[in-house]
């Protein structure tokens, strides 16, 4: 593909390790953002439920963009193969920091209402699924896992298109009434699920 | 209910009001918007004089009324409700207004009258929220009282909010406040009143009955499906790290002044 990489590390000296981090790090800003105008109460009557909310809607961007890559350098040719570990790990966080929101600041940990939630409430239970999938792909996204993993470790992260598809219903069922963008989400969900059913490289034989 | 301030009528009311400021920035009004933010941010083309309000159907005596000549027939009391939405946070508002009853008795309600229907604005033009396509509830928003609970003291037609004037975005130039019932039931920006024998429709009970009723009584015993009603989040009193909560009371706590008109109801079912 394009020979960037090589050439643009040896320019600023950035291992790829690096750059992942930094690119990481670099979106964790909506967070800092939210935190600093929540503190300086900056995010209206209630900042808790701007930040559950705001959270919940960077985790599923995130991991749109982590579905993005693989069919951009398969059908665009555009290698960003380098950006999909980062991506995915801040889709785990802000769900991480959605999920603390609602279990510690809003539901104040109360276990009675929060079994009643995951075992009565489709939206959540939805929810809840989601960080149950990312949750492990997470923890096995080192180098030292990955490697351990061998070849169980793609089968293992094709969960990740379960975790689109229950993030979108979560996403879908949320409010009062329909909104556009889950939906808007939702398609842009079936559309990168859907490049991969399209097989490579493969022209079919007559027989 | 609880303990605290009387208000000016003698019904126990809750105490610390919520801050002005968060009463007109935290809104469920869907003609401006789904955000909360929505109907401050983007009322401000909304037109709220002159305006005028129609009161008809099962009635002896029919009459458009002036929104500025209601006011000065009916006057100002001054009622501090609290104001629980269905969505499980409060808040606590100093409304002025007066009781809905004096307006019916000054049409005479007729014997065969035993519902109250409410029909707020349209106006796309000055609504934003109106202007969506089959995603959003279908305009304008209808609600509905039996004829005895809108008769009750306690049901009031709001003009104004801590001695101002009604800001657009909590549903100027008037309202309907029933402070025993989600807060949807206060229908805003109010058009037409019909006298009716019959049941009618009302916005949130018909896009989805099996989570909004048409009774709407706040109720801590009966959960919306997709969350528990239980408690409630105490709008202004939390910070970003801790939202202030307390438990919900049945009727929101008006159970001594209203309980009496759901006598051998079925809450569960009729919620």
């Amino acid at each position: 593909m394009s020979g960037r990489s090589v050439s643009s590390r040896q320019k600023n000296g950035f291992t790829p390790v690096k750059r992942q981090v930094l690119l990481y790090l670099f979106f964790l800003a909506p967070f800092v953002f939210d935190l600093t105008a929540g503190v300086m109460g900056n995010l209206g009557p209630d900042p808790a439920h701007y930040c559950l909310h705001d959270f919940g809607r960077y985790a599923i961007r995130f991991l749109l963009l982590s579905l993005a890559i693989t069919p951009l350098k398969r059908f665009a040719g555009v290698d960003l193969m380098l950006w999909r570990r980062p991506l995915g790990l801040l889709a785990f966080t802000y769900a991480a920091l959605h999920i603390f929101f609602y279990v510690v600041v809003i539901r104040h940990v109360d276990t009675h209402v929060l079994w009643r939630d995951v075992t009565t409430r489709p939206f959540l239970i939805f929810g809840l699924l989601t960080f149950l999938i990312l949750l492990p792909l997470a923890l096995t996204s080192t180098r030292k896992t990955i490697k351990a993993l061998g070849r169980w470790w793609r089968p293992l992260h094709r969960l990740v298109y379960g975790a689109a598809i229950l993030a979108s219903i979560h996403y879908m069922i949320a409010f009062k009434t329909w909104h556009v963008q889950p939906f808007v989400y939702a398609a842009l969900v079936c559309i990168f699920l859907s490049f991969r059913l399209i097989r490579k490289g493969r022209t079919p034989r007559r027989a | 209910a609880e303990a605290g301030q009387i208000d000016g009528r003698g019904w126990p009311a809750p105490d610390k009001p919520t801050s002005l400021n968060d009463i007109t920035h935290y809104n469920n009004f869907y003609e401006f918007g789904t955000d909360k933010s929505d109907p401050e941010a983007l009322s401000g083309d909304f037109v709220s004089r002159p305006w005028r309000v129609q009161v008809d159907g099962l009635v002896d005596h029919p009459k458009v009324w002036d929104i500025d000549e209601l006011i000065r027939q009916f006057g100002q009391q001054d009622r501090l409700y609290r104001m629980r939405c269905v969505e499980a946070w409060s808040m606590v508002i100093p409304w002025n207004g007066f009781e809905l009853g004096a307006l019916l008795r000054a049409v005479s309600p007729k014997s065969e009258a035993r519902y109250v229907a409410f029909t707020s604005v349209v106006r796309p033009e000055q609504m934003p929220g109106q202007r969506g396509g089959a995603f959003s509830l279908t305009w304008p928003y209808t609600e509905g009282l039996r004829l005895d609970e809108a008769m009750h003291p306690l049901t009031i037609l709001a003009t104004g909010v801590y001695g101002q004037t009604m800001p657009a975005q909590n549903g100027a130039p008037v309202r309907l406040v029933v402070p025993w019932k989600y807060g949807f039931k206060g229908i805003k920006s109010i058009t037409r009143i019909t006298l009716t024998d019959r049941q009618p429709p009302a916005s949130w009970n018909v896009m989805a009955p099996n989570e909004y009723g048409f009774y709407a009584n706040v109720n801590p015993a009966v959960d919306h499906p997709r969350w528990s009603q239980a408690s409630e989040q105490i709008i202004g009193q939390g910070s970003l790290f801790y939202t202030a909560r307390k438990p919900t009371q049945l009727f929101n706590g008006y159970a001594e002044q209203v309980s009496g008109l759901y006598k051998g109801m079925d809450l569960n079912k009729d919620f």
